[in-house]
């Protein structure tokens, strides 16, 4: 479970100072599955980074399954994140090491890369089904590739909790629904609680139990996805937008 | 062309001799650049106000340090350190001495080139390294130094190629050398053939290092 609250984040000081976040509630259950919607620059990377702490809060609180990071001391804190697995829009291997040795830095840093660590690292590969590239460097593999390098890193550390960093945002949409559908089974197979940041309502219909949409650094809606019934004008037009663009299509600064 | 030959069969002894001196001069510098400018420029690099661990202070006095060393002319470098050199290698004229003053030279210089690599480091790589709670050691051994390896082989393979050529100032304090020997016997005493085979020498020496440099950045740039 991860409690976020009143949790604040303001970048630099005095009258320079931006509020990417106002103070936000926000309980997310145990092996829920949740989209932060927002246009770029509604706060929602921000949010993400702050669940493992890499950003630290303005104010508030902040819980990992009962445990208050918001204080929590560099060593603690990296204790808690080898319990927070993360991927990236733009991935994020290591270009020096091939896939497999990308997938071991997770293992070797959290120090326990004891004899069985690349055993555990192939069985990571395994279930992203990339056994045959184990020796490619990040530049011989394809987005999509590169993406379940990122994500064996992440299983290989048997996370609780998955944050995804618009893990999709840079791939085609073929290759972006084979990763989504991946994550998809992964979270089913392990119950694990899944933060996902998007820009695109089809990744959070996709994979969502709810989606939280931000704008402008506070909460508009909260939209249980399965039935779903936005009530603000951005979560309004997210779904408007999935049934492609028209010359109709409301934006929402437009109206206020 | 008989006259070249000549001159490499006479001074052959002093070419040699040269030779050596300047790689004596140029190693040492290499070695001082890794083991003590690195170093320096992890930290310039680390305490920067928007580096990994940022300390404002550390990071002002490390710039400042590094500023104030470069700023000095070398031959005037050179001359501050004699009681430095004599201290430590015993003496103050000669390769010896000069070596210490072009190691000394050679830190700040490196350092920021050092400074540079790491910042052309993604920043989603540091981002990714502290979401699986990697610790700053891990972070500089497993992450910048990996990751900017063929930029920081490419700036000592710069650094090399520069510092022959620039060893050869340090003649003012009959430091030898190739350069020392070119002056000292292609000028002043007009052996031009000497000159001609000085340059001839260093060019091979530089073509050599950039050669062995660039082999080196594409053994280890897995980019491409």
């Amino acid at each position: 479970m991860i409690e976020l609250k009143q949790v604040a984040k303001t970048f630099g000081q005095d009258e320079k100072s931006v509020h990417a976040l106002h103070p936000i509630d926000l309980t997310i259950q145990q092996g829920e599955v949740v989209g932060l919607l927002g246009f770029s620059g509604a706060g929602k990377s921000t949010l993400l980074r702050l669940i493992n702490r890499l950003e630290s809060p303005s104010g508030g609180r902040i819980l990992v399954e009962g445990q208050d990071i918001t204080h929590l001391s560099e060593s603690n804190l990296r204790q808690v994140r080898q319990r927070i697995g993360m991927i990236f829009q733009q991935f994020n291997l290591l270009s020096s090491r091939t896939a497999l040795e990308n997938v071991l830095f997770g293992i070797q840093v959290s120090g326990r890369a004891g004899a069985d660590a690349t055993e555990k690292a192939m069985q990571a590969l395994h279930m992203v089904g990339l056994t045959d590239k184990t020796k490619a460097y990040p530049s011989q593999l394809s987005g999509g590739q590169k993406q379940r390098v990122a994500i064996a890193r992440a299983l290989a550390m048997e996370p609780g909790i998955l944050l995804c960093d618009e893990a999709t945002s840079a791939l085609d949409p073929h290759t972006a629904l084979s990763i989504l559908r991946l994550l998809k089974s992964l979270q089913r197979e392990r119950g694990m609680t899944m933060v996902v940041v998007t820009h695109d309502i089809k990744v959070a219909s996709y994979l969502c139990d709810r989606a939280i949409v931000l704008e402008k650094g506070r909460v508009v809606d909260n939209i249980d996805m399965r039935s779903p019934a936005p009530v603000s004008l951005l979560g309004k037009f997210f779904f408007e937008t999935a049934k492609g663009w028209t010359d109709e299509t409301v934006l929402p600064e437009e109206e206020t | 062309m008989n006259g070249l030959i000549e001159a490499l069969v006479q001074f052959g002894p002093d070419l040699i001799k040269a030779t050596l001196d300047t790689f004596m001069m140029v190693g040492a510098t290499m070695v001082s650049a890794i083991l003590l400018g690195t170093p320096l420029g992890i930290m310039l690099f680390l305490a920067a106000p928007f580096g990994l661990y940022p300390q404002h202070a550390v990071h002002r006095l490390t710039s400042y340090f590094v500023n104030v060393l470069r700023s000095f002319p070398f031959i005037i470098l050179l001359v501050l350190l004699i009681p430095f050199s004599r201290f430590l290698v015993g003496t103050s004229i000669g390769p010896k001495a000069a070596a210490v003053a072009l190691s000394i030279a050679v830190i700040p210089y490196f350092a920021r080139l050092v400074e540079q690599n790491f910042r052309d480091v993604p920043r989603g790589m540091v981002d990714m390294a502290q979401s699986c709670g990697a610790s700053p050691w891990h972070i500089i051994w497993k992450v910048l130094i990996p990751e900017a390896m063929p930029g920081l082989l490419a700036s000592l393979t710069v650094t090399a190629t520069g510092f022959i050529a620039y060893s050869a100032v340090a003649g003012a304090v009959g430091a030898g050398g190739l350069g020392d020997l070119a002056i000292r016997y292609g000028y002043y005493r007009f052996e031009t053939n000497v000159m001609i085979w000085c340059v001839i020498i260093m060019f091979v020496l530089v073509q050599a290092t950039q050669w062995l440099g660039d082999g080196l950045v594409r053994l280890f740039d897995k980019r491409v």
